[in-house]
Order: structure tokens, then C-alpha cells, then sequence
């Protein structure tokens, strides 16, 4: 049974078995609490990632200085890369922890992986962070489509491949906040009740397009944009588009972008005309 | 008289479900998770959801012999009627979701894309590129986020289990605790719907997600609630493994036509890409002619063990053999798999479209679970039916209360009034092997339907009638436990007390004694190291004394419990002395239905668990070998025939 890794990963040609490898982690016992840095070694087993080495620290969590401490803080999920939830800043970088293989980053003997926090939302403990604004954020720009009720009502709209090709790369959307981490314009906002007028992120608007695209989800269009044209919305964007540069599942975000501008200058515009504002 | 609610605990699949159906009665849900619903677990499940559809019914298919293909893979194991309800409600859940956005596969007309898929030889399977549960998962969060934003469902996230809160047989609440403030409190619920999926981690490295501890389900364990068949544990055939944990390759890369093979020679050092086809032994094809790749996972796991284990005929010498696409246009791969080898490519780093994947079993689904009852339907023959084959008229329709009862109340109930049990944690659909892609089909079939009994429970449930102690005591019994482990916190741990070390060879024996191959004698033994690490496990010393989200007081509660459950999922592999499914014994290799064609039921009483076999409701479909037309077994297949006949 699997229960020792025999595959050899991607570097485990160069990486050299049996190399001690140091993690400098930002740690913080909680919020309002100072932020100060942990260093550990680990040696990592055969296909190693950085929760794997996390799990070693937490079994037995000694500094490189001798002293023993609390085990760190981090979470995760799925460790595939489809949850989202193991997202961190690692040397200076958003991304998952679960996909990061220690042969990669650490292929030497003495290598160092820094592990921080996402900057942008509040941290819980360690490397946890409260992520809830941005499923808030789903929410304004009503990312459902609004069916009925569950009962047997025969299938949905039918769809072409080229369309299902576009809707399911949007859907793929894992709320991991990767974009919003990289972003110029997203600010960390511990206060909720500022949340409805601070910027609403790349994640959020690259949805509203997935469901102003679907037959149902086009019936909260107006809604959507309203939202988008509001404060906080899609004029917001800086153009910097470090956001899709940083998705890990290489969601058209700024495309979404650019939709979306145009839709909510056109609905501006009608709106305007209809006299609805 | 307070308004009645109902408490849901997780928000996979099955939960958020039950969470969308109940609240659209006009009842308000109140939904627990350890994790944001839209990171359940369901989310890895790769390869699809079946339901009988309309091309395959033109070709001789129908939902009766989905029914009955489920019941034979299961090896007759599972209560009959929930499964033909469950069968002849596929459809219906394939047409919600789509109204629901979930971007299925098309094909050029705009129709929903099939896919083979293990145990069948129609197309049966309908997916969303490779990552249909996840799919799945988001349709459902995005209709709990629309009831939640109109207030009908109010979201726990980041709360943890603890404990249902029981009177006089009747669940009347929980007690929960918040991860991150660690706050524990009691809810009032008029019914608990548990929905806490599986328990993979029993075994450490799993498919499984790392809060897949089955903790839930154990808390409800030692509250009473029975928990069947446990040692029913499905090993995937094809998964990498790795450092933290196995990562699932979906069954969908041989619906789509990968082919399992190791190189004729042993040891062979040549890349597989290298390999003459003449020099690649196929041994599933050739020793399965007629589903080839596609035999069940439980048959699949063991020809793979078999072959590395026994015949030490592994690629490379190691335990892991070739699962090969290469033989498939890159684009077509993409369109319908690219979410799995994406996951190859990251993890491996090799491409999968140019290099055969190297794979290996680990331990993926529990069949087993919490025990559930219902009310059975119309449809009762006054004799089983004998083999349905492709073409047949089935013996029955499509509507609605044929295999059990539209909106029962007991539908899916434990045997505490009030206490439910949905989608993998319960024990009711898969028998002893769950087939490919049923797994969706079943926890979202568990909450729609089975939703509504719990509406209807509630509704004509009188309302909750306990005192406020019995909430502040059920609190007070879970703080005291919390503050006995975090008081260990500042102490020295040894690997003898360790939470992680415990955790970690517990998951090394229980992989050993009871997944791919068991006898009665390694079970045992298994018995005893389970004693010796409770032993330990009362001695544990927790290695953090925060009162600010502490997760090793999380964790090592749920070790506590993980303990609990392996004894029940070793004691059951004890008293099973037969093979049926996924549960193998080597010192009983023959299915034995005279005797054991029924439910090992574990209780806990006075501290320990109690093994009961308990009668399973045959009455729809007669029992045949399960052999799936493996060559070599032609005698024994004619055997257990005589033996069926008789």
C-alpha cells in the first residue's frame, strides 16, 4: 500500500536525499497580536511539499535555536490543488502550499522557503487568515443562477462546446484569493461594514460574468452590474494585472475584466436612457 | 413556541443539498463546517455522476439496470430498495444541476457528454471536464449562498462537531465549537442531519481531504447511534502517492480509455514510453475480456496488488504499475481529463499525455457508515428478480416511491428518532464496493430526497421538549474534555504520547490489517495495537496549551475518535468471515451469503464496541456470482452458480 512515496518528482534528480532544509515562518498568536519570525529545519521525505514538511514541524516543533514551541498554525484541505484553502505566501509569492514541492524550491542542502501570511485578509493564527469578505464579495455580485426551486423541471439550456469550454474555465474559480493578494487595489478591511463599498476583486467579477453568460444567469444581469458600476466595482481596477498572472488555475481574470467594463458602461448608458437612474 | 429548525452538520455535497431542500420547505437551516462549505471535501471527486439517459436507454440501458448493476457491485450487501429509489432518481438530479450551471461536457449539438465509467459497459456517466465534483460542490454553494443572503440558511463555518445532544432516544441539538475563539456552545435543532462524509484518515495517507477523520460520525458512535457495516472500505486502484497524501487519478482515465499494464519483463529499466507494445502485459484486459480496464475498483486494487505484491512484477521493482493515455489525442485529453493530469504534471512533474502515469491503490470511500432505516416503497415482487441484461423490459417503472417511501420520515434516519445520516457517512447505497461515479449521485439523491423527510419530520414533530441543563451539561462535558487535553499542552511530549505519532501509526496498522488483503489473524493482531494506542492515547500530551485556535487540540480530539472508529472497522472485519467486495479474506476467500449476507451492525456499549449481524432487505433482486467474466475463474463461477441455484 501507498503508505511510502515511490514516485521521484520533478527534481529529484538534482534535489539531494537526506538535505536539511530551513522554513523562516511569520508567526502571530492572534489578532492584534505582534507578527515574529520561527525558523526550523526539516529534512524532507522523498516527494516532499510544503505541507508535508508543515506536518513534520507540527509533530515536532523545535527552532533551529533548541527551544521548543507551539506547533504552527496553517490550513489546508483537499492538498490537490482544488480547495483553495492551503494558500500562503511563500518566498514572497502567492500560491498553494499543497503544490509546492520542496525538490523545486529547496533542491540544496541549507536552502531556505519563507512562509508569510496572504497580507490582505486578517490573520487568524500563523499562517491562517479569515478569507470570509471575499465569499461576501460572491454575494454582491449574486454569483447563482436563480432557478426556481429544486423540484423535476426538465433539464437547463442547452450549450454549445466552445460555450461550456468558456463557462467551465470560469467555474473553475477556487476562491483562494491568490488575485486578490496580488492586487495593488485590494486592501485588507478588517471593518465588514466596509466591505460593500471597497473594491470587489477579480474573482468576484470574472464570476458575475460567468452568470451574466448563463441563459438562467442572465435574469440578475442588471443586479449584477449595478453592483459592478457601483463603488467598489470593476471602474476600481488599476489595470495592473497581477492577478492573472498569479491564478493558479489560469482564469482569463483580466478578459472577465474587460468584459465586464464594457458591460457595465453599456448598462450605464441604457440606464440612463430608460431613465431608471 | 420557538420557531422549529434543523442543523446540518458539513456542507459537501450531501449536506448542502439537504440544506437547499429543507430550507426551500420554509424551514430554517442552520449548517456546520469545519472548513467554508465551498472547500468540502466533495471537491476532489473527479470523474463524474451517473443516472440513466436517454441514448443509453436507446441502446438497452435503463434506470432498473443501473439499479441493478449497483446492486451487484456492491455484492449484494446493500438494502435493495434505497438503491432502485436512488437509480430511478438519477435523471432528475442530472436535469437540476444543469438548470443549476453546472458546465457539463457537450457535445457539438449542445446535448450533455457521456463517459464510460467502471461496472458498466454503457455510457452512463455524465462530468464536467475532470473535476466534476467539484462542479458539483459550487452549483450547490452557490444556492446555499442565495438562501443564506435571503436568510434561510445560516452558516457555521470553522465550527467543529463536538457531540449530538440526545433525549430519551430523540436528537434535540448539538454542541459545537468554534476553531478559531475555541467557544464551545449548544444549538437546538428539531432534527440533526449529519452529513460529515468519510473517514480516510483512519488509515493516514488516503484520497481524502485532512478533515476526512470520520470524527463525526464517531462522536455520534459513542452517543449510541450504530454505525454498519464498518469494515467496508473502498482502496482506489489508481492514485500517486505522496509525501502527505495519495492523490486520486481518476477511473474516468480508463473510461476514457487508459489501459492499465507492467512491462512483460521484471525490472524492466526502459522508460515506459520505450516499451514494444508485444513486451506490455494488459493483464486486466486479458484477464477481464469483457469490462477490461473497467472492472470494478476492489477487483482492479487487488489484480494491481497482485501483480506488484505477489508477482513482484512492478514497474521499475516497485509497488506501482502503468496507467497509459499516450495512446490518445492531446486535445481530446484536455477537453475531458485536463483537471486530473494537471495534478499528475504538478505532483510528478512528468506529462501524462507523453509519459504513461505510474499509479498505485490507497484507501479512497467508505462504504460503511452510520446505520440508516427507511420506509420501503410500492415495488415488492413476490419474488426476486433474477439477472436484468441490456434490451430486458424492466420488471418496473421510473416513478417516484417505488424502492422506498416519497417523504417517509425515517427516510435515512438513525436509529435515534431525529438524528439523520446523509451522503457518504451513512451506510445505505454501495453494499461492499461502491461503483465509479455513484458516489455524487448518492449524497445529492440523499438530500433532495431524503430532505424532504426530514421536512416532514419536523413538521409533524410536537417540537423540542428538553430542559436548558441538558443543553449546559452536554457544554459543560465537552469543555471539560477540551480542558483535560489542553492541560497536557505545556508538557513534554515523547513519540509515546505524541497526538501525531499515535495519529500516524494508527493509519500505517489499519493500512496494513485491513485494506487490500486481510486475514483473521493479521486482524488481530491489528486488535491489540489498537489497544496499546488507546493505552497511549490516555496518556496523550498535546504540544500547545492555546486557548486561541488550537489545532492540536482539534486534532488529537479527533484521534481520540479515530481510534474508536478503527476498532469498529477492525472488529467488523473479524466477524466478516467471507470475501464480499472490497472486504478480502485471504483465509476466507468465497462469498458466504447463508451467513453473511447481512449487515455487521457495531454498537457501543459499556466502552466497546459489539459486533450484530443484522437480516438485509433481499427482496428485489437474487443474488449471482460476482466475477465480472474473469477468465481464469470459469470453475468457480460455475461453482458459486450450483451453489446460488440450490
Amino acid at each position: 500500500m501507498s503508505n511510502t512515496a515511490t514516485t521521484p518528482a520533478t527534481n529529484s534528480a538534482t534535489a539531494k536525499q537526506g538535505r536539511t532544509v530551513r522554513f523562516r515562518i511569520l508567526r502571530c498568536d492572534g489578532p492584534g497580536k505582534p507578527s515574529y519570525w520561527s525558523e526550523f529545519d526539516v529534512q524532507p521525505e522523498l516527494n516532499a511539499n510544503v505541507i508535508s514538511c508543515l506536518k513534520q514541524i507540527a509533530e515536532k516543533p523545535v527552532m533551529v535555536d533548541g527551544k521548543e514551541v507551539t506547533p504552527v498554525v496553517w490550513d489546508s484541505g483537499c492538498l490537490e490543488e482544488v480547495c483553495g484553502a492551503c494558500t500562503m505566501v511563500i518566498n514572497g509569492k502567492v500560491r498553494q502550499s499543497c503544490t509546492c514541492l520542496i525538490d523545486d524550491y529547496a533542491p540544496r542542502d541549507g536552502d531556505t522557503i519563507t512562509l508569510e501570511p496572504m497580507s490582505k485578509f486578517p490573520v487568524v493564527r500563523d499562517l491562517w487568515v479569515d478569507r470570509e469578505r471575499l465569499f461576501h464579495n460572491l454575494k454582491r455580485v449574486k454569483a447563482w443562477v436563480p432557478i426556481d426551486n429544486t423540484y423535476s423541471l426538465g433539464p437547463g439550456p442547452k450549450e454549445s462546446p466552445e460555450s461550456q469550454q468558456t463557462h467551465y474555465k470560469l467555474s473553475e474559480c477556487m476562491s483562494c484569493g491568490c488575485c486578490l493578494e496580488a492586487c495593488p487595489q485590494f486592501t485588507i478591511e478588517e471593518d465588514e461594514s466596509k466591505w460593500n463599498n471597497a473594491f470587489i476583486g477579480a474573482h468576484a467579477i470574472s464570476q458575475a460574468r460567468l452568470f451574466n453568460n448563463h441563459e438562467t444567469g442572465k435574469q440578475l444581469k442588471g443586479e449584477r452590474l449595478d453592483e459592478l458600476a457601483g463603488p467598489g466595482g470593476v471602474a476600481d481596477c488599476g489595470n495592473a494585472q497581477n492577478c492573472v498572472k498569479v491564478c493558479p488555475k489560469e482564469i482569463p481574470l483580466t478578459e472577465s475584466i474587460g468584459a465586464m467594463g464594457r458591460a457595465t458602461t453599456i448598462h450605464k448608458i441604457a440606464s440612463f436612457f430608460s431613465g431608471k437612474k | 413556541m420557538e420557531q422549529k429548525r434543523v442543523i446540518v452538520v458539513g456542507g459537501g455535497l450531501a449536506g448542502l443539498a439537504a440544506a437547499i431542500r429543507i430550507a426551500e420547505q420554509d424551514i430554517p437551516v442552520d449548517l456546520f463546517s469545519m472548513v467554508p462549505v465551498k472547500r468540502s471535501h466533495s471537491v476532489c471527486a473527479q470523474g463524474g455522476i451517473n443516472a440513466a439517459n436517454d441514448i443509453a436507454k436507446q441502446q438497452g440501458y435503463s434506470e432498473y439496470q443501473h439499479f441493478d448493476e449497483t446492486i451487484y457491485g456492491g455484492d449484494y450487501l446493500a438494502d435493495q430498495a434505497p438503491v432502485l429509489e436512488m437509480a430511478n432518481f438519477g435523471p432528475k438530479i442530472i436535469d437540476l444541476l444543469d438548470r443549476m450551471g453546472v458546465p457539463f461536457n457537450r457535445t457539438s449539438e449542445g446535448y450533455r457528454q457521456l463517459r464510460l465509467f467502471g461496472g458498466s459497459l454503457f455510457k452512463r456517466t455524465h462530468f464536467s471536464g475532470a473535476s466534476t465534483g467539484q462542479q458539483l460542490l459550487y452549483a450547490l454553494d452557490e444556492q446555499t449562498r442565495r438562501y443564506e443572503s435571503e436568510g434561510k440558511v445560516t452558516k457555521y463555518e470553522f465550527w467543529e462537531f463536538l457531540a449530538p445532544i440526545i433525549k430519551d432516544g430523540k436528537a434535540v441539538g448539538i454542541v459545537a465549537q468554534d476553531m478559531r475563539t475555541m467557544q464551545t456552545r449548544s444549538f437546538k435543532g428539531d432534527a440533526v442531519v449529519m452529513a460529515t462524509g468519510g473517514c480516510g484518515l483512519v488509515f493516514g495517507k488516503s484520497t481524502n481531504s485532512v478533515i476526512c477523520t470520520g470524527a463525526a460520525a464517531a462522536r455520534c458512535y459513542r452517543h449510541g447511534v450504530w454505525y454498519g457495516n464498518p469494515e467496508m472500505i473502498q482502496v482506489h486502484p489508481t492514485a500517486i502517492p505522496g509525501a502527505d497524501k495519495c492523490r486520486l487519478m481518476s477511473e474516468s482515465a480508463r473510461g476514457e480509455g487508459g489501459r492499465v499494464w507492467v512491462p512483460k519483463k521484471a525490472g524492466d529499466t526502459r522508460p515506459g514510453r520505450e516499451i514494444p507494445e508485444g513486451e506490455r502485459w494488459y493483464f486486466l484486459e486479458e484477464r477481464y475480456p469483457d469490462y477490461g480496464n473497467l472492472v470494478p475498483r476492489d477487483i482492479a486494487s487487488r489484480e494491481i496488488f497482485d501483480v506488484c505484491v505477489n508477482d513482484k512484477m512492478g514497474v521499475f521493482g516497485e509497488n506501482q504499475v502503468y496507467l497509459d493515455l499516450t495512446h490518445k489525442d492531446r486535445e481530446y485529453l484536455d477537453n475531458r481529463l485536463g483537471a486530473i493530469l494537471e495534478i499528475y504534471q504538478k505532483f510528478v512533474g512528468e506529462d501524462p499525455r507523453e509519459n504513461p502515469m505510474r499509479i498505485f491503490p490507497a484507501v479512497h470511500y467508505s462504504m460503511g457508515g452510520i446505520w440508516t432505516t427507511y420506509t420501503k416503497g410500492n415495488y415488492d415482487p413476490s419474488q426476486p428478480h433474477g439477472m436484468h441484461n441490456p434490451g430486458e423490459t424492466p420488471p418496473i417503472g421510473t416513478e417516484m416511491g417505488l424502492g422506498m417511501q416519497l417523504g417517509a420520515p425515517n427516510n435515512m434516519m438513525t436509529n435515534i428518532e431525529g438524528l439523520y445520516a446523509f451522503g457518504e457517512v451513512n451506510f445505505a447505497y454501495h453494499g461492499a464496493t461502491r461503483l465509479g461515479a455513484n458516489a455524487l449521485l448518492s449524497c445529492i439523491f440523499d438530500g433532495l430526497y431524503n430532505g424532504l423527510s426530514v421536512a416532514n419530520y419536523v413538521k409533524n414533530n410536537g417540537g423540542i421538549d428538553a430542559e436548558q441543563s441538558l443543553y449546559d451539561d452536554a457544554v459543560k462535558h465537552e469543555e471539560d474534555y477540551s480542558k483535560s487535553l489542553i492541560d497536557t499542552g505545556s508538557a513534554d511530549a515523547t513519540p509515546e504520547t505524541n497526538p501525531y505519532t499515535i495519529a500516524n501509526e494508527l493509519g500505517v496498522e489499519m493500512t496494513e490489517a485491513s485494506t487490500v488483503v486481510k486475514t483473521g489473524e493479521r486482524l488481530e493482531k491489528a486488535e491489540e495495537k489498537l489497544a496499546g494506542l488507546r493505552d497511549r492515547f490516555s496518556r496523550v500530551r498535546l504540544g500547545d496549551a492555546a486557548s486561541w485556535t488550537n489545532q492540536s487540540l482539534s486534532f488529537t480530539r479527533a484521534t481520540g475518535d479515530m481510534l474508536i472508529l478503527a476498532e469498529a472497522i477492525i472488529k467488523g472485519g473479524i466477524v466478516r468471515k467471507e470475501s464480499r467486495g472490497s472486504h478480502y479474506r485471504l483465509d476466507y476467500p468465497d462469498r458466504d451469503d447463508d451467513n453473511f449476507m447481512k449487515t455487521t451492525v457495531a454498537k457501543f456499549e459499556g466502552n466497546a464496541t459489539r459486533i450484530d449481524l443484522h437480516e438485509i432487505d433481499t427482496r428485489l433482486v437474487k443474488p449471482r456470482p460476482r466475477t465480472y467474466g474473469k477468465t481464469d475463474s470459469k470453475a468457480s463461477e460455475k461453482k458459486q452458480e450450483t451453489a446460488a441455484a440450490s
